[in-house]
């Protein structure tokens, strides 16, 4: 029996504080030391993936073709805000092609959102709320069945502006309001007002992000296919075990009829973390046509059905003590999350990221016309970070000290929502190795703006926090052959974050095998043990313990089965690359496939767990970025030109992965800072930038030079493994740093993202 | 595939390809269409199109029989004349390396090349290959071995979801025909049509340099 153990566990994820209980493993044996030499972990490792994306032949959802397959299309309402008063279908169902199509009116009522509606809902919410859906021989025929469905609107009032939403006569949502919950969220530590007292000087100041989209490269997508009483599910999420659940309770069938398949995935970001109304109209179809349908959304859709990131208003106050010492903070702040439940607070890095005694936040999550908004890469931290570490310049510039300085002066050693200490916290030599990497001191010069010329450069910096650390329950089964090679499986999901690659490392660094004998199934409900959804950079430093623990596990047998077969005690046996030998005499010694062949066996079986976390810690990542940015003063266009980075994020597993994800982050920062926003018209409640023209991402032509540092190493009190999450350290960070860059290159702060070429030059010539 | 592929404005092809209905409908659902159409103009429209919707005509009608090389290989199709190149080679092919990501010609995820050129396969119709000489990610490979240059992007860990990746790797294949030994700046220029979202943009621009670097015959 394995040593195993069912306690209560915590853990933040996206922010929320999760309690629960989970199954944990025990062991200890095999812990990887810091100073640990190991042959493949922390080794550059190319992805066991590689060949299949750069083949062609990785199958994603959206590329399953099955026989007989049948094509569907959502009917997505044209209004902001509307009641079905009829639908009519008889025409679009004599249209050549039309198998099926559902409504309200013939579905029943699954409750959807948090129970807040239905997948097809008479009242509808948002330009793009489900109408209906068509299953067609074709997608063309789908297409075409949409526009003949009559559907009579009755049009409602509506609104869009997340202030005016808040304003007790603007049009309301839902009977309770356009406040979710009623109620901002509160949090208070100490006195605030004392603290202002007691300040030298008070700096307040409103700072302002816009809601971003997700936009992944593979649109959400769902294959279903039935085969009697249960369904396969081929999805495009991060969660294929919450797919399941969610699609079993829909359809009111047992969870154990319902597999749910997720190989390869065009990214997510957040935006594939829960179950998606499509998938649902797809197994209903496929049922009621007794033939596998595929829906897929197409970019618009994408960009306004299937998740965003809220937009932010936030006022923060800051008391500060001449020799820097801050006494304050304060944070007032709003965000939509568009029609349906989600959460649009941006505290937790002002709550924490500070030693501060005296804070208060105060953050409201308001309903508007508009699609919901989901977690999209550090919900709330990417937003409040730009805000908060905006105002930590403001503030050392009007103490007249030197922003790192001002940032190391206030250094927060512990946690101080939980008054819990960290398992560490590695930013202070994070801090030192940034800013000798780019020459900080550069930043007193203030770029060299007082030069003459039109081009103005200049640095800034921007801290990061986020957890990260993991948690139970995690499970993955390792399936030894005969021949010594190996087959792990796990519930997890490759979101392109390099999951198949690090799972294979742990089991061959453990097993002592080489990597290529080792292959790696993830995301499959009916093949792999449970693990929990891809998000809040949980995956790596879940999923890698219960790797190392399923081989452990192993080891541990081949040694039972070693002393059964030479007659030598277990304590005088030792594994070593696939033979176990007797310590005493090198030449007693067994092999995989010899004691194989003594137990008659053919696959020999091992499931592993996560540890639980330790007590009385919290467990955070931490980072910091600086960039430098050109600016030029005529056209108002802001270039980055460099971005270092130094970070705290436990072991890093495959350095080439984490490299790459890395940039990554920083990329979409650079997105998020300069170009992204999603537009909505206020008058018609329509989006304006549906497509990938109008909503401007990163190009190539955006790629600065990247250099990133990891100054921690393993974190022993997490895990055996030591690993943390990184997807979205990478990225919360990159936006603040950039703004501060800009108002370091022209001397004047831009409190409102995206930095857009018309707001440097209003800046500009405000400041004239 | 989407409807909205095709509007007039962007299509550089053979206009008769497009239908009179295709046009109409191009027009009235397109980006201008709703996007920033005023209500009231954008509610014609709408009426416009439902008036349009009575022509349509069944799904497998009017096909047309194509002729082109794919992969090195003589391809007959009979395919309705809307068929977009994409949808030629994923829907009728199976060839799904090819993806499709905004279906608009805006991000190049869907890249292909025609008779040594990157083309966005989304954006032009199957009609339009006609007689042409399409080569897709599928026809690097030579049996289960990968070309130097897809093989180039797993050393260098050119990707992460590896979605854009076809489109990527294909879109660097016409430029290194063209050029054997681009510099930094032009891979970026060349690869500027290809957007990857997950930014592996760094490491794209070393995969190009690494695929010139072991081009075949060097």
């Amino acid at each position: 029996m394995p040593p195993r153990k069912i306690v209560k566990t915590s853990y933040m994820l996206e922010n929320d504080w999760v309690e629960s209980m989970a199954e944990v493993s025990t062991e200890t044996e095999g812990l990887w030391k810091p100073d640990e030499n190991l042959k493949i972990i922390g080794k550059p490792v190319s992805r066991i993936d590689g060949y299949d994306k750069v083949s062609g032949t990785a199958q994603y959802t959206f590329d399953v073709q099955l026989p007989n397959m049948g094509h569907a299309k959502i009917l997505r309402c044209p209004h902001p805000h509307a009641r079905i008063k009829s639908v009519d279908t008889s025409e679009a169902l004599k249209h050549p092609g039309v198998l099926a199509i559902i409504t309200h009116e013939n579905t029943p009522k699954i409750p959807w959102y948090d129970n807040t509606s239905f997948i097809f809902d008479p009242h509808l919410r948002y330009v793009g709320d489900d109408v209906a859906c068509v299953a067609a021989e074709t997608l063309q025929a789908a297409e075409e069945a949409l526009e003949m469905i009559r559907v009579e609107y009755e049009i409602l009032p509506f609104v869009v502006d997340t202030a005016e939403a808040m304003k007790p006569e603007a049009p309301k949502l839902y009977d309770t309001g356009n406040i979710q919950g009623g109620e901002p969220n509160v949090y208070k530590r100490g006195d605030y007002e004392k603290g202002l007292k007691e300040a030298d000087v008070v700096v307040e100041d409103t700072f302002i992000t816009q809601v971003a989209v997700h936009n992944p490269s593979e649109v959400h997508c769902s294959v279903a296919n039935w085969d009697g009483d249960g369904l396969t599910v081929w999805d495009s999420t991060q969660a294929v075990f919450g797919v399941r659940d969610a699609v079993a309770k829909a359809l009111d069938m047992p969870a154990s009829k319902v597999r749910v398949i997720k190989k390869y995935m065009g990214g997510g970001f957040g935006s594939k973390l829960d179950a998606g109304k499509y998938t649902v109209m797809a197994a209903l179809l496929a049922r009621l046509t007794g033939r596998p349908i595929k829906l897929a959304l197409n970019r618009k859709e994408q960009n306004l059905a299937v998740g965003n990131r809220p937009n932010s208003v936030q006022t923060i106050q800051v008391g500060v003590k001449k020799d820097g010492t801050i006494t304050a903070m304060t944070l007032s702040s709003y965000g939509t999350v568009g029609a349906y439940p989600d959460g649009a607070g941006c505290h937790w890095p002002l709550r924490t990221l500070y030693r501060c005694d005296n804070v208060k936040t105060k953050s409201y999550s308001v309903f508007t016309n508009a699609g919901q908004s989901r977690a999209m890469r550090a919900p709330g931290h990417v937003q409040g970070t730009f805000a908060l570490e905006s105002i930590m310049d403001e503030v050392a510039e009007k103490i007249g000290m030197d922003p790192l300085e001002f940032r190391l002066k206030n250094y927060a050693d512990k946690d101080q929502v939980f008054n819990l200490p960290y398992t560490s916290k590695r930013l202070r030599e994070a801090y030192e190795k940034a800013a000798s990497a780019i020459d900080w001191n550069r930043h007193k010069d203030r770029g060299r703006r007082d030069e003459p010329g039109e081009i103005r450069y200049g640095i800034g910096m921007a801290t990061q926090i986020w957890w990260g650390g993991g948690e139970p329950p995690a499970y993955a089964t390792l399936k030894l052959n005969r021949d010594g090679s190996a087959h792990v499986l796990a519930g997890t999901q490759d979101l392109g974050t390099g999951t198949y690659t690090f799972i294979a490392m742990v089991a061959a660094e453990v097993l002592e095998i080489s990597i290529e004998k080792i292959t790696v199934t993830i995301g499959d409900t009916a093949d792999c043990p449970y693990c929990n959804l891809s998000g809040g950079s949980l995956t790596a430093p879940s999923v890698s313990p219960a790797v190392h623990d399923a081989a452990q596990l192993m080891k541990s047998k081949l040694v039972s089965a070693a002393s059964a077969a030479l007659e030598i005690p277990e304590t005088d046996l030792k594994y070593e690359k696939g033979t176990i030998f007797s310590i005493k005499d090198n030449s007693k010694k067994i092999t995989i496939t010899e004691i194989f062949d003594k137990m008659n066996e053919q696959v020999l079986i091992a499931t592993g767990a996560r540890n639980a976390n330790p007590k009385g810690y919290a467990i955070n990542t931490f980072g910091v970025q600086v960039a430098e940015v050109e600016v030029d003063t005529r056209t108002g266009k802001v270039s980055v030109i460099r971005i270092v980075g130094a970070y705290d994020v436990g072991r890093i597993l495959n350095p080439k992965t984490a490299e790459n994800q890395f940039h990554g982050g920083i990329l979409q920062g650079i997105g998020f800072a300069l170009m992204e926003q999603r537009i909505i018209d206020n008058p018609t409640g329509k989006v304006l930038t549906a497509h990938m023209h109008n909503y401007k991402m990163p190009t190539i032509h955006h790629t600065p030079d990247i250099q990133v540092f990891v100054v921690s190493t393993a974190d022993m009190l997490i895990s055996r493994v030591g690993a943390k999450g990184l997807g979205e350290p990478a990225h919360i960070p990159t936006a603040a740093a950039i703004a501060n860059a800009v108002s370091n290159a022209i001397g004047v702060r831009i409190k409102q993202l995206p930095i857009t070429p018309d707001r440097v030059l209003n800046a500009l010539s405000q400041k004239r | 595939m989407n409807k909205e592929t095709l509007s007039p404005g962007t299509h550089s092809g053979k206009p008769k390809a497009i239908s009179r209905r295709k046009f109409l409908k191009g027009f009235g659902s397109g980006v201008v269409g709703t996007a920033v159409m005023p209500g009231a103009l954008a509610a014609i429209a709408a009426n416009n199109e439902k008036e349009k919707s009575t022509e349509v005509s069944p799904p497998h009608a009017d096909k047309v029989m194509l002729s082109l090389k794919v992969n090195g290989k003589r391809v007959r199709a009979l395919v309705e004349p809307r068929t977009t190149l994409a949808e030629l080679l994923r829907d009728h092919l199976h060839l799904t390396g090819t993806k499709i990501v905004c279906n608009h010609g805006e991000c190049g995820g869907c890249t292909v090349v025609m008779n040594g050129k990157a083309v966005y396969s989304c954006h032009m119709l199957a009609l339009d290959a006609e007689g042409k000489e399409i080569l897709t990610i599928e026809g690097l490979m030579n049996g289960e071995k990968l070309h130097p240059l897809q093989q180039a992007f797993i050393d260098k860990d050119g990707f992460q979801c590896g979605f854009c990746t076809p489109g990527q790797i294909m879109a660097a294949y016409a430029l290194l025909l063209e050029n054997r030994e681009p510099s930094e700046e032009q891979v970026k220029e060349a690869m500027s049509g290809n957007i990857c979202r997950c930014g592996a943009y760094p490491n794209i621009i070393k995969s190009v340099m690494e695929g010139a670097a072991h081009w075949p015959g060097r």
